[in-house]
């Protein structure tokens, strides 16, 4: 009764999401005492997927056909169901994708779902698997009642180790027919060479002390030179001095990047609720009083326009003699 | 065009989370309960607009005690049609979305509506169990849904961007920002709203998961202020220290 392990790939590259949902779905397997294998459906290139060895998987059975290139979550559910069958444990990134597709496998499977776990399961006796809730300011230890099981982790939840080893990749069929995919894919709209803000590892973020669209330069300069993404909270994005795809919050994305970077933004509850989970989280506000300080690690009461430049000087300097 | 929309109500975002019973209940004394804001902002009101144009019903469903009508009637005061209630307290989300699914899977609905999450336990995942369950398309995350000609066409999150695509209906839709605007019941509606019709019925009971026990996060040590002219300081504390950059 093996683990198994969801992956795709973007631009033939093996989605960092998918990385930890493998190191996952092998850490799993190890607690069992069985093996991990991972499922791939459509395009990948087949060096990456036998590179999940490093991460702990055995076997990659992977199945090529081209239809799969076009998401449609009931097909990519049949697919893993099937491929899964003689599996206990069914372990996806809580990624854009897998908030689609986990819930139909958990019902497909009558598989109990953890839908956002945040740490490796308990095994001893029950089984029962930590997550979020509400908004991150509880933890809640789920337990699964069914023999099978499907665990969602949220992105950037646990740092992956890397160690020898190459997966067999075995070419399959996950059974599925033209009549499974339901979905057309239109059009595709992705921001080019900008890093998705739920996959981001470091976020710069600002809000209305900004004062107006003209201000982002200095924010999108320090983003790029960390290789950051930029983020920005709900007012910003409601007045459209910033795009609703960067509005982090209750209402916007959640994110639990390893650094965010506050500048301008009060700390309102909903803004906390989709950033708390961040590693470590910069605040710069000219008002000491901004509850954001309360769910800080590092602060800085000062004007964001002349704080900004300053961080960027001293970031450039950083790089330029760590390299 | 007949569309379900399931409503959850959830604790208000400003509300102290604590829990009883040795960390097993969630506390609900003082707790202020509200629709929940993905319901009733997007899915709902996105549905009545489609209902406006296209001509139709709008039905709401909910899962929970006979307290939970004054939640349900809300969402009649900003003009669904009619209610279901399922009468049971809401469990794990296998359950809801099993129940759901049981009451919709013989009624002809052309479109079943959710929120993208609850904001009490963040979720995600009643859409894709109903749609499972119902076996039709689903499509999550979406930010935007239009329907015509027995298709319904979606703007739909993925990784830094957003893609369109085309199902046919019915369907199941996760809506989240972008998809509509809030909507605050008038008067009018809130007169209607009373006599508009409530149909209660029994629950399934079947759940996959439960919760053992909760716990608080770590409390945050207190915030490391920075003198603004050193952001030198800064840069070295965030990779020495929080070894994040």
């Amino acid at each position: 009764m093996s683990v198994i392990a969801y992956i795709e790939s973007n631009n033939n590259r093996v989605k960092k999401t998918s990385l930890e949902a493998a190191y996952y779905a092998a850490q799993t397997a190890k607690l069992l005492g069985t093996e991990a294998i991972a499922v791939a459906l459509g395009t990948h290139d087949a060096a990456e997927l036998a590179a999940l060895g490093q991460l702990g998987i055995t076997k990659v059975l992977h199945d090529a056909n081209a239809r799969f290139d076009s998401f449609d979550s009931g097909a990519v559910c049949k697919a893993i169901a099937t491929l899964a069958a003689n599996s206990s444990v069914v372990v996806l990134s809580y990624n854009q994708n897998g908030k689609a597709i986990a819930p139909r496998v958990s019902v497909r499977m009558k598989a109990g779902l953890i839908p956002g776990a945040t740490a490796l399961p308990e095994t001893n006796g029950d089984f029962v698997v930590s997550k979020n809730v509400f908004s991150g300011k509880a933890i809640a230890h789920y337990q699964i009642k069914t023999d099978k099981k499907v665990i969602a982790i949220t992105p950037n939840s646990l740092q992956i180790v890397r160690g020898e080893g190459s997966a067999a990749v075995e070419a399959v069929s996950s059974g599925v027919s033209d009549a499974d995919f339901v979905t057309v894919i239109k059009s595709e709209e992705k921001a080019s060479g900008k890093i998705a803000l739920t996959e981001a590892e470091l976020v710069v973020s600002a809000g209305r002390g900004l004062k107006g669209p003209e201000n982002w330069g200095m924010i999108e300069e320090l983003a790029n030179l960390m290789g950051a993404a930029t983020a920005c909270s709900r007012p910003v994005a409601d007045v459209h001095w910033r795009p609703h795809e960067e509005h982090v919050g209750q209402t916007g994305f959640t994110i639990r990047p390893n650094l965010y970077i506050a500048v301008g933004i009060s700390g309102a509850i909903q803004h906390l609720a989709g950033v708390n989970g961040s590693k470590t989280i910069v605040v710069v506000n000219t008002d000491p009083e901004a509850p954001f300080f309360k769910a800080a690690d590092y602060g800085v009461v000062g004007d964001a326009f002349t704080v900004v430049p300053k961080l960027i000087e001293s970031y450039k300097k950083f790089k330029a003699s760590s390299h | 065009m007949k569309i379900l929309v399931p409503v959850s109500k959830v604790p208000d975002t400003t509300s102290k989370v604590a829990f009883t019973e040795g960390n097993t209940k969630f506390a609900t004394d003082n707790v202020t309960y509200i629709l929940n804001p993905t319901d009733e902002w997007y899915s709902l009101v996105r549905a009545l607009e489609i209902v406006e144009k296209e001509g139709g019903s709008v039905t709401v469903i909910h899962q929970g005690e006979a307290d939970s009508e004054q939640f349900i009637r809300k969402a009649l005061a900003i003009g669904a049609n009619d209610a279901v209630r399922i009468d049971a307290a809401a469990t794990d989300g296998y359950n809801v979305a099993l129940n759901i699914a049981e009451y919709a899977k013989d009624k002809g609905f052309d479109l079943v509506i959710t929120g993208k999450e609850t904001i009490d336990y963040n979720g995600f995942q009643i859409g894709g169990m109903i749609a499972e369950m119902l076996n039709v398309p689903y499509v999550s995350l979406a930010s935007s849904l239009e329907v015509a000609g027995g298709k319904a066409t979606v703007s739909r999150d993925i990784e830094g961007g957003k893609e369109i695509v085309e199902v046919s209906l019915p369907c199941v839709i996760s809506a989240q920002k972008g998809m509509a605007e809030q909507r605050i019941p008038n008067m009018k509606g809130i007169m209607s709203a009373r006599t508009k019709p409530l149909a209660v019925v029994p629950a399934l009971t079947e759940t996959l998961t439960s919760i053992k026990v909760y716990d608080l996060p770590a409390a945050k040590t207190a915030v490391k202020l920075i003198d603004p002219e050193n952001m030198d300081e800064l840069i070295n504390l965030l990779h020495v220290e929080a070894k994040v950059i």
